[in-house]
């Protein structure tokens, strides 16, 4: 295969398939970015599908990155709970005040409809719009929030870790509602024009929880959850360690894993070889002070530990590349994937 | 005469199992024979730090952490232990989640310093006004900030140039997620210190108090 005829989806689907492609795909995650593109803050950003599609699309062509990213932010989720959203003019929206103040008020809480929301009907309709846009050409990413990592912003941290150790049945019940909402908003986006959906699922991550209470509640949740998303899906822990609890990521039937900056990707690398593709693991922090040389060694590197064999997307670690990133770090890591990320990768070989 | 090292270890072995009734009667071992704030010093704050470089080294969970210090601040709060802990002549320390709703990482440094004996202020989530107007008012020598977004990890530098115009030199110490994933970005904001993990607060703490009290 050569670049010049070789898609961003045809480049991810390999890859995907743990082949070789062209050459290693990468994902530029840019979200607020895009409210510079077209020149407005970030919150009027957001309110309007057309000025979304718009930055994506200058976006990609800006950078020539290897998909679409339909992602808004993680706060949206809450607003059809009765929650709401904080947008600041230099970085991404955070959640409002929890909404669940008291556990016992899990009890009667109910699962949102997808429809009742408008905002959540704006991202529908940029995947839409970015489906027509891809043409079949450029994977369009739709991102849900866990039904186990959602309580963090239903109900706060503390309070969250709380309820896993003293209010069991409460736990049970509040995956139940979150579940249901997580299912019919992912099937909605795979409906609107999402080729696959990103899991964020940071409080299962073994830097959140130890891996044996991951296997009693995150891991079930998920196998639930991931079981009736009916399209494909790529579980992220937004820069939380993934290598303990690789081997039961596997059994949940998802096709890939975010690597954050803790795991050693080497070792990574093998346990996931030919099961799990790895999405990762630029440190979008360090990112924004990138001179140059470092933005291409550090891409180089990216690709000589985890590239081999295909099974691999160069990208950030957290899922979402900080607003402060500078333009001339992301034309870097595009130039540095084309020059160390073709295939084959004899120079990691002969390094290696 | 007991070994307070081994305490250690027993302590923190009911620590990570959440054995509240292990905690009591290392506590009551150690207290019988030494005072509260030796064991605050010896068995305490040693064992969540043991628990916090774990969690560095991918070895402990960050919930781990978190109820550990759940369990060591339910032991502070107890009649059993009340003021004995506090050290003397300490510096006026203040703590705040900056510009963040998220505030388990303060929670957890919050917890680690009472448990070392320190005293600290606790202004829950603040932005920067709230904090210049506290900090004057209370006179603070040592501020803590915790953050989980780089935006707010990267208003610091406009919180300390603030603060310097009024006049208030609070010695800054920094911590959370961006400060973790990128080792430098402390010094880019103007800090004077900054923590990896609860612990490593207690230690600044340490270090920011001399010449201070």
């Amino acid at each position: 295969m050569t670049s010049s005829t070789v898609s961003s989806l045809e480049r991810t689907l390999t890859t995907l398939a743990h082949k070789e492609p062209d050459r290693v795909p990468v994902f530029l995650l840019l979200t607020t970015h895009g409210a510079r593109e077209v020149g407005t803050s970030i919150e009027d950003y957001f309110a309007t599908p057309r000025n979304v599609v718009e930055g994506q699309l200058r976006m990609r062509n800006k950078f020539g990155h290897d998909c679409f990213y339909g992602f808004h932010s993680a706060a949206l989720e809450m607003l059809p709970w009765g929650g709401s959203v904080q947008y600041h003019k230099d970085g991404p929206p955070n959640a409002g005040p929890p909404i669940i103040r008291n556990p016992a008020e899990i009890r009667d809480l109910i699962s949102p409809e997808v429809e009742s929301s408008p905002q959540l009907e704006n991202v529908l309709e940029v995947l839409h719009r970015l489906k027509v846009e891809a043409a079949g050409q450029v994977p369009v990413i739709g991102v849900v929030m866990s039904p186990f990592s959602l309580p963090v912003m239903q109900m706060g941290f503390g309070p969250y870790l709380n309820l896993i150790s003293d209010h069991p049945e409460l736990f049970e019940r509040l995956m139940q509602v979150n579940e249901a909402f997580c299912i019919a908003w992912a099937n909605a986006q795979l409906n609107a024009g999402a080729t696959a959906i990103v899991y964020f699922d940071p409080v299962s991550s073994p830097t959140i929880i130890p891996p044996r209470e991951f296997q009693r509640t995150g891991l079930p949740v998920g196998l639930r959850t991931l079981s009736q998303i009916a399209g494909p899906t790529a579980i992220h822990f937004a820069s939380g360690r993934a290598l303990p609890i690789v081997k039961d990521i596997a059994n949940t039937g998802t096709a890939a894993i975010g690597v954050g900056p803790d795991d050693a990707p080497v070792v990574l690398k093998d346990a996931c070889r030919g099961r799990l593709t790895l999405i990762g693991n630029l440190n979008g922090i360090e990112m924004c002070r990138w001179s140059p040389e470092q933005t291409e060694r550090e891409v180089k590197n990216s690709i000589a530990t985890m590239g081999a064999g295909g099974g691999f997307i160069i990208g950030d670690a957290h899922g979402e590349v900080p607003f402060q990133v500078p333009d001339q770090v992301l034309r870097g890591i595009m130039a540095a994937a084309r020059k160390w990320g073709t295939y084959p990768l004899d120079w990691a070989n002969a390094d290696g | 005469m007991l070994d307070l090292s081994a305490e250690r270890v027993l302590f923190q072995n009911a620590l990570l199992d959440v054995d509240r009734i292990a905690i009591a009667q290392v506590y009551h071992r150690c207290a019988a024979e030494v005072s509260a704030l030796e064991v605050a010093e010896a068995v305490i704050t040693p064992a969540l730090g043991q628990i916090a470089s774990q969690w560095e080294a991918g070895e402990a969970a960050l919930s781990e952490i978190y109820m550990a210090s759940r369990m060591c601040e339910e032991l502070l709060d107890s009649a059993v232990m009340g003021e004995a802990t506090l050290r003397k002549n300490q510096p006026t320390i203040a703590i705040a989640a900056f510009e963040e709703c998220h505030l388990l990482g303060k929670r957890l440094v919050h917890a680690a310093l009472r448990a070392a004996g320190f005293q600290v202020l606790d202004y829950g989530h603040a932005g920067q006004s709230s904090i210049l107007e506290q900090v004057a008012r209370d006179e603070v020598q040592i501020l803590l900030l915790s953050t989980l977004m780089l935006r707010s990890a990267l208003r610091v530098e406009t919180l300390r140039e603030s603060l310097l115009e009024r006049g208030l030199h609070p010695r800054i110490m920094v911590g959370g997620a961006p400060f973790r994933f990128d080792p430098l970005l402390w010094k880019q904001v103007g800090a004077d210190a900054m923590g990896s993990n609860c612990v490593d607060a207690v230690a600044g703490v340490e270090l920011l108090s001399r010449g201070q009290s």
